[in-house]
């Protein structure tokens, strides 16, 4: 890839949470590369540490009991406006590490230069204040307009977002606009001011089926018109697969796979991907066929096993599994995965594509 | 909402009449009577009394005759003072314990709240645990120990303020701190329970996301929040606090309304026990009132209005 175009790149991202149980390990070791202009989709189960590595990057992970314990996350430092604390070389020349920035300077960054569109929009928006206000305020405190002027370029995201009589609605309060108009005005929110990276956590999750649709095909429709590049994360690898470039598939805290969406789908590189495909339905398949779940349940991130996290649901696992973690291999063009099946030495499994 | 603010007045005026009734003839099973001495009167004495009082009349034609002067607003003369009516202990005691308990809710207000954010914010931490602390001692120390302790120390000790008394405003500040310590304590605790519960909304995450300071999201997010259980007490607690307190009247020398709560029943002052209860209860169902039209203009969700079409 071209290290020019690297508008995020977090690496070795740990966090855990200190609970009075012992201590949890959300996420391990996380790296992830965002190019300018795209859309990475995350994938995983709850408990998966998809949230906790989004809530680590915009430094919201509630403290106590949660903390970052190591990594960086690497952000462009020329569109943070920033170049004092930029890397002067090396690998993430140009870059700005957001972990170590002060309290303030990372608000500066929030809403501003990352904006994030939560789950449940029935509850991510202030009952007691207007819409008109919750879209403003953040224009407003980043310096971007005046409140007359935010409140102008609130009609008109809200109206780009598709809420019909934006200027009168924008005096109305958030139970007055259903679930899927509430999420429409999040992401109006999270668009006002052209941030660089939207998050979108599950942004489809709590909405019904119809209206999961609408709101993605908004998605998409407004990724065609802005700069923004998204990260769109999701349990359902259909809802990722729809709009995302690049997918990651993430599990027990740590990337199992990362490819391009198309590789992803022909040559899935991880055991726990292809059954990840096998348990969602599809449109095209003949003769009904029986979703397949995978057995068994996520780890007990309190006390991991040794080896591949995956390995006490895996149908391929060898000895070697329950023994060592596997690393993060290139299996092809920015395409890697987890799995000591692509070692030479490790036997062909039908049904699964092993990438030379 | 011209219709719901009539509605509410004419329940509110159901309640009053209802209380008034129920206390007359509660009143009325109290043993002995508002002539009672320890040397007994002549029978034809307290007969004569009696008569002057209306206290020979059928009990019904009392209760009637009691509620036709209610509702003109006459309360009747008290049995105990004589010359005295209920309307004029009233009016006389009503203002000192009015103006002596709007300053104990105004400390309660500016103490207690911030007190209370101020714990939540640093939930666990020692500035935690010093909130806790002065919210337990303000909710167990009764009132005429702390009555007594900062006499004690100010008046006393430091000689700062007067011991009791009342006309000046240094003569105020002892009693309104002995009256709101019970307030602030209750406001602080009440402050931080909801402040740690609004804390955790997906809301002031999304806040937070936004690129808000701490302040903003304290202060416009939450706090608005947090307001309606504050004001769901605040209404109750200023109808109890603005018609004076026996204890703290009592120690301070307050010619407040107070202390007729608890003389009017030990003396049998038929007319005065029901004044004051009156008085007290159309206090308290307005007090609520405005509770409501409160939460109305804090919550949009419980706003009266048509519902727009759209």
């Amino acid at each position: 890839m071209d290290e020019n175009n690297v508008l995020m790149r977090i690496q070795g991202l740990t966090t855990n949470f200190h609970t009075y149980a012992g201590v949890v390990h959300a996420v391990d070791d996380m790296t992830l590369t965002v190019p300018k202009d795209s859309v990475v989709g995350i994938v995983g189960e709850s408990g998966s540490g998809k949230s906790v590595t989004m809530m680590s990057v915009m430094r919201l992970i509630p403290n106590p009991p949660g903390r970052i314990e190591g990594g960086h996350v690497w952000f462009d430092g020329a569109a943070l406006g920033m170049p004092d604390r930029m890397e002067k070389d090396g690998p993430n020349k140009g870059m700005v590490d957001l972990l170590s920035l002060s309290a303030e300077s990372m608000m500066k960054v929030r809403g501003r230069h990352i904006a994030m569109i939560f789950q449940d929009p029935m509850v991510s928006l202030n009952p007691v204040l207007t819409i008109g206000l919750q879209l403003t305020e953040s224009m407003v405190v980043h310096g971007l307009a005046t409140k007359e002027g935010a409140w102008k370029r609130a009609v008109d995201m809200l109206a780009l977002v598709g809420i019909p009589k934006p200027e009168e609605r924008m005096r109305d309060y958030p139970h007055q606009y259903s679930g899927g108009m509430r999420q429409r005005v999040m992401i109006a929110m999270a668009l006002s001011c052209s941030p660089e990276l939207v998050i979108a956590d599950e942004p489809t999750t709590s909405l019904d089926v119809t209206v999961q649709a609408q709101i993605l095909e908004l998605m998409k429709e407004l990724k065609a018109k802005l700069k923004s590049s998204i990260i769109i994360i999701s349990h359902d690898l259909s809802i990722v697969a729809g709009i995302a470039d690049k997918v990651v598939v993430m599990y027990a805290g740590r990337i199992l796979e990362e490819a391009d969406v198309y590789d992803l789908y022909e040559k899935p590189g991880h055991p726990y991907t292809v059954g990840l495909m096998k348990s969602v339905p599809r449109l095209d398949a003949e003769n009904r066929e029986r979703l397949v779940p995978i057995e068994g349940s996520p780890p007990d991130l309190l006390s991991p096993s040794v080896g591949c996290k995956f390995a006490p649901r895996c149908k391929y696992a060898m000895n070697i599994c329950r023994e060592q973690e596997p690393p993060l291999v290139t299996v092809g063009e920015g395409h890697r995965a987890r799995c000591f099946l692509h070692h030479p030495t490790a036997p062909a499994v039908p049904g699964f594509v092993k990438v030379e | 909402m011209l219709k719901f603010i009539l509605q509410r007045v004419l329940s509110m005026i159901l309640v009053v009449l209802i209380v008034a009734s129920a206390t007359f003839f509660m009143m009325r099973l109290l043993p002995s009577g508002p002539f009672a001495r320890e040397k007994k009167l002549p029978p034809e004495i307290i007969k004569n009394l009696e008569a002057r009082y209306h206290l020979d009349d059928p009990l019904w034609k009392q209760y009637v005759d009691y509620m036709k002067n209610l509702l003109r607003g006459d309360l009747g003369p008290s049995f105990k003072y004589k010359n005295r009516t209920v309307n004029n202990i009233i009016n006389d005691g009503f203002p000192v314990s009015a103006a002596l308990g709007a300053v104990a809710v105004f400390l309660a207000i500016v103490i207690g709240i911030p007190l209370g954010i101020w714990g939540a914010l640093r939930q666990n931490g020692w500035q935690d645990n010093l909130v806790m602390f002065i919210a337990l001692l303000g909710v167990s120390v009764p009132n005429f120990i702390m009555a007594v302790l900062l006499m004690l120390i100010f008046a006393l000790g430091l000689h700062i303020v007067p011991a009791a008394g009342w006309g000046t405003f240094k003569q105020i500040i002892l009693p309104a701190f002995t009256l709101a310590g019970y307030p602030i304590a209750f406001l602080a605790r009440l402050v931080r329970s909801s402040m740690l519960e609004v804390l955790r909304q997906e809301y002031i995450t999304t806040a937070r996301a936004k690129g808000l300071s701490e302040r903003l999201v304290i202060f416009r997010h939450a706090l608005r929040n947090i307001l309606i259980p504050v004001v769901t007490v605040l209404g109750p607690l200023i109808a109890a606090v603005f018609t004076g307190s026996f204890v703290v009247e009592k120690i301070f020398a307050i010619p407040g309304l107070g202390r007729y709560y608890v003389t009017s029943i030990n003396d049998r002052d038929y007319t005065t026990i029901l004044g004051v209860t009156i008085f007290y209860s159309a206090l308290l169902v307005l007090m609520n009132f405005f509770v409501d039209l409160t939460y109305a203009w804090l919550d949009p969700r419980i706003r009266y209005v048509e519902r727009k079409v759209s």
